[in-house]
């Protein structure tokens, strides 16, 4: 099995986790599909952190960040494909 | 794996089993915490369970009181019990009701006595406990006598991707054998309230589950100066990933693996029907939560962390599993099971929930957890209001 530096909960997701230390800028990742144990790959644009998540396309201000196949919040900042995606670019719907 | 029937346990009065053999000394209030700690300190095998409440309060607030402090003492991790309060009469409610479990009991005030005579007094009952209870042994008793309480801190994105996960993993496997499951943190099901909802297995407690966090989020609205960053998710958890609420609550909810709840509990509110998970309202605050479950009964908590929460309880073991590899290296004497290695795919949750059962049935048999060898006691009270 290759490395796997991103793992996606659910093949709806826009967002995936990086599971590295970090990934760098223009990293090729290996990305891991739980739902249905599918491959996909991301190239990154930021570096990220372990935990933090990529953006697995284009997301532009108003859009629905989908995690875990849910609505977990809105972007209030456009996103590029490969972009760290965080609370510089997504807010809660809710509070 | 084939799942061990049975663990070592205390045998209790009233059929319960505890997976420790405490004896407590509780102050009822505040102002009563240096007596109880004196006693402990004087008597070696018992524990005082100090805390910053119990006067003037009323209503509801007074209510969950009573109930978070009987449901303490009525604990199967507890063999014996002394209550010391400033006045008798909250005493004696408190004595009485715990009491109806079979296990000793007693109750002191201090008022009309002073510290020194009452700390003498029920420092002769507490060495007469002590002593009694030392001689407790261990039976085996069956895994339905387990009754698992689960709550996460210092969440991060691995959190739900893999700790949270082994967890459900569990809960799927254990509840066949008729164990006690529960879940409960109300606010940090915020975003996930609707698929947690079609969760109840009756409508009456999907509803029940519906207005339980609605009251809370409104509470929370009302309160709410900002958008609560830095409070839901904390500092820690925006640390570690998460983003939003609704992120946090979904990973939240993997605890629960594919089970339904039964039923809805008040705070610290014992569980009455029967075998299976339960969902109780809670504050998302680790010691509070972990104080609550306590005292609705439960025995032994899972406690999945992403940055490294550190708590534990006085008489209900704590133990901690991460999947966050810098977490499992950085802080590896508060981390029990470390499943990190599901984020490499070296592992995966079956294994990692079979590795959690059997630290789980490890623990329940005596082994010490992390928390409780470090010392930690966190005993903290859920307070709803102001006091009259």
């Amino acid at each position: 099995m290759s490395s796997t530096e991103v793992i996606i909960h659910d093949e709806k997701d826009n967002v995936g986790v990086v599971v590295i230390e970090k990934i760098t800028p223009n990293q090729d990742c290996n990305c891991w599909i739980m739902e249905n144990d599918k491959s996909a790959k991301i190239q990154s644009i930021s570096e990220i952190p372990l935990g933090h998540k990529i953006a697995m396309t284009d997301l532009k201000e108003g859009d629905t960040i989908l995690k875990y196949g849910h609505d977990i919040g809105k972007v209030v900042k456009n996103i590029k494909k490969g972009e760290h995606v965080h609370v510089h670019n997504v807010k809660t719907k809710k509070w | 794996m084939e799942i061990p029937k049975s663990f070592l346990g205390y045998k209790r009065e009233n059929g319960r089993a505890g997976t420790r053999n405490h004896v407590i000394i509780l102050p009822v209030d505040d102002i009563s915490n240096a007596c109880a700690e004196a006693v402990a300190n004087n008597i070696k095998g018992t524990i005082a369970l100090p805390h910053s409440y119990g006067r003037l309060q009323f209503g509801a607030d007074l209510e969950l009181h009573f109930r978070t402090m009987i449901g303490t003492g009525k604990n199967p991790n507890v063999a014996a019990v002394i209550v010391i309060g400033i006045e008798p009469k909250w005493t004696k409610r408190i004595v009485d009701a715990i009491a109806k479990t079979g296990k000793p009991v007693e109750g002191f005030s201090i008022e009309g006595v002073g510290d020194i005579d009452t700390i003498a007094k029920v420092s002769k009952k507490a060495q007469e406990l002590s002593m009694w209870a030392s001689e407790k042994q261990r039976e085996e008793c069956p895994m339905s006598d387990l009754w698992i309480s689960v709550k996460c801190g210092e969440s991060d994105t691995t959190s739900g991707l893999a700790s949270n996960p082994t967890v459900g993993n569990l809960m799927d496997k254990l509840e066949p054998l008729g164990v006690h499951l529960c879940f409960g943190e109300t606010s940090e099901l915020t975003g996930a309230e609707n698929v947690c909802a079609k969760r109840g297995k009756t409508p009456e407690a999907q509803k029940k589950f519906m207005k339980t966090w609605s009251d809370y989020n409104d509470f929370i609205l009302k309160e709410a100066t900002d958008d609560l960053s830095e409070s839901q998710p904390t500092a820690g958890n925006i640390a570690g990933g998460l983003t939003t609420i609704e992120e946090k609550a979904f990973g939240n909810f993997q605890k629960i693996g594919s089970r339904q709840f039964i039923d809805v509990l008040e705070p610290a509110e014992e569980p009455t029907k029967g075998k299976g998970l339960y969902f109780m309202d809670t504050s998302s605050a680790a010691a509070e939560c972990v104080t609550l479950q306590a005292a609705g009964g439960f025995n032994i908590h899972l406690f999945p962390t992403g940055q490294g929460n550190i708590i534990g309880n006085p008489i209900e073991p704590v133990i901690k599993l991460t999947a966050n590899p810098l977490t499992a290296k950085t802080m590896s004497e508060h981390i029990d099971v470390d499943v990190s290695k599901i984020l490499s795919r070296q592992m995966n949750l079956d294994r990692a929930g079979d590795e959690l059962i059997k630290s789980t049935i490890r623990v329940a048999n005596g082994r010490l957890t992390c928390a409780e060898a470090l010392g930690h006691k966190e005993f903290v009270m859920t307070k709803l209001y102001r006091s009259a």
